[in-house]
């Protein structure tokens, strides 16, 4: 699948955050955005995960060069990791299982998906405890599995290590390493950190006064 | 002996001997306050659902007219209904005054506003996380609303637990409306107002110690859904 920004605009509070914002993602890999606090790096990637929506210019995903109707099929096809993970009044297992349960899929397949996610992410023998008892780094994995257990196509993370302690955010990056090498995703990450963005970028892009420029 | 040690002494004797006029009021009350409590349920949750999730113009105004209701004086609620449903009332003419529905009614009008206003509250206490969350994970607009409701389901059954406690310990307006009539509209709270009245303090005790352990089982009931409410401790 592939991801085609085109034009995007934004103004909030009178304030232009994104001028004319172009671009299309159509390798699988790592596209890390970078910029200033505030440059309105986290509003594009809102605006191409389709939950929010631009003052100007065209969203559209594209399929063997057929675009996509924008449903909830297409967002089951996508998902965003939020710089802080909302979690369930429920257990670790249950929160990670929750978008797999929406898509129908039976007993047996969630519960060996969710489990392997939350090997992968570091929380298999976490499962059974009640997910708002994990600390922020845990948290944040948490969310990290509950966006993979969807194998999704494209994956969001919007500042996925911001709130988060040094040792965790080094978990994080080895996961999403590790994801570099496993899947067919494609991920389009946002973060302030340069350094971070140098280890995992195969795409490094800037947004600097409302533009969106490549620099790698 | 005083009066009020006889009294508790023989409300006792007539809660252990299974009375059968001392039951039939017992279970007359609760079959209202029940029935009251479902009906008030099925339309103060929708309402307060759709108060606390949606945004329209108007709202702040119908949250504070909810929260204004909560505190309805049963009496007024009475004579309102009561005057609904005389003979010369708009709803006269379906004979239910001095009936167990128009106790219904009246009931289910005090509970509403309750059920409404601390469902709204619950629902809108629900982190914005949660709905980002069910949003991002592929939730059409009916999942996303089911699963806040879902994380709101302690405070949501807090606020029937309560609806309960004050419908059960109502006793103005059925009065009003059901007339304390002894085997068809007398329940728990106006027997104790008649009883008294006569100077009859063993069966108005009995009764007011049921009601207090009603009360009680309610009150522990509602502590043992917030605690389960509350994540454990790390």
């Amino acid at each position: 699948m592939k991801l085609q920004a085109s034009h995007i605009s934004k103004v909030y509070n009178r304030r232009t955050i994104l001028k004319d914002c172009s671009y299309v993602f159509d390798k699988t890999g790592t596209y890390v955005l970078m910029g200033a606090n505030g440059c309105g790096k986290s509003t594009f990637l809102r605006i191409c995960a389709l939950l929010e929506q631009q003052d100007s210019g065209e969203i559209a995903y594209l399929d063997n060069g057929a675009a996509l109707a924008r449903d909830i099929a297409l967002m089951r096809r996508i998902t965003l990791l939020l710089p802080r993970t909302g979690v369930f009044n429920t257990t670790v297992f249950k929160n990670v299982a929750y978008g797999l349960k929406l898509r129908g899929l039976d007993r047996p397949a969630i519960e060996r998906k969710v489990q392997s996610a939350l090997e992968f992410v570091g929380l298999g023998p976490k499962a059974g405890q009640h997910g708002r008892t994990l600390s922020s780094g845990e948290t944040q994995r948490l969310g990290l599995a509950r966006a993979l257990v969807l194998e999704p196509e494209v994956l969001f993370l919007d500042e996925p290590t911001a709130s988060i302690d040094q040792e965790n955010t080094e978990i994080i990056e080895e996961i999403i390493g590790a994801m570099k090498k496993e899947s067919r995703s494609l991920v389009i990450m946002t973060t302030h950190d340069r350094d971070q963005a140098e280890r995992l970028a195969d795409q490094l892009l800037v947004i600097q006064d409302g533009i969106l420029i490549q620099t790698k | 002996m005083d009066s009020i040690t006889q009294g508790i002494i023989r409300a006792f004797e007539l809660i252990f001997h299974l009375n059968a006029e001392l039951f039939g009021i017992i279970l007359l009350s609760l079959k209202v306050s029940g029935l009251a409590l479902v009906i008030a349920t099925l339309l103060g949750l929708p309402f307060g659902a759709a108060l606390g999730l949606k945004r329209f113009p108007g709202r702040d105004l119908a949250v504070s007219a909810v929260n204004t209701l909560m505190g309805l004086p049963p009496v007024v609620v009475g004579l309102f209904v009561y005057l609904i449903l005389s003979r010369k009332g708009t709803l006269g003419f379906l004979g239910l005054l001095y009936s167990p529905s128009a106790m219904i009614i009246a009931q289910t009008i005090l509970a509403i506003p309750i059920v409404t206003a601390l469902c709204q509250s619950a629902i809108v206490n629900v982190d914005p996380l949660i709905r980002q969350a069910s949003r991002t994970l592929g939730a059409t607009q009916r999942q996303e609303t089911l699963a806040i409701i879902h994380e709101a389901r302690y405070g949501i059954i807090s606020a029937i637990v309560a609806a309960f406690g004050r419908v059960m310990a109502e006793v103005g307006a059925i009065l009003i409306v059901g007339g304390n009539i002894a085997g068809y509209t007398r329940v728990m709270t106006t027997t104790i107002a008649l009883e008294t009245d006569k100077g009859n303090f063993e069966l108005a005790l009995a009764l007011g110690i049921i009601l207090l352990l009603l009360s009680f089982a309610v009150n522990a009931v509602l502590h043992a859904i917030q605690r389960k409410g509350m994540a454990p401790a790390q």
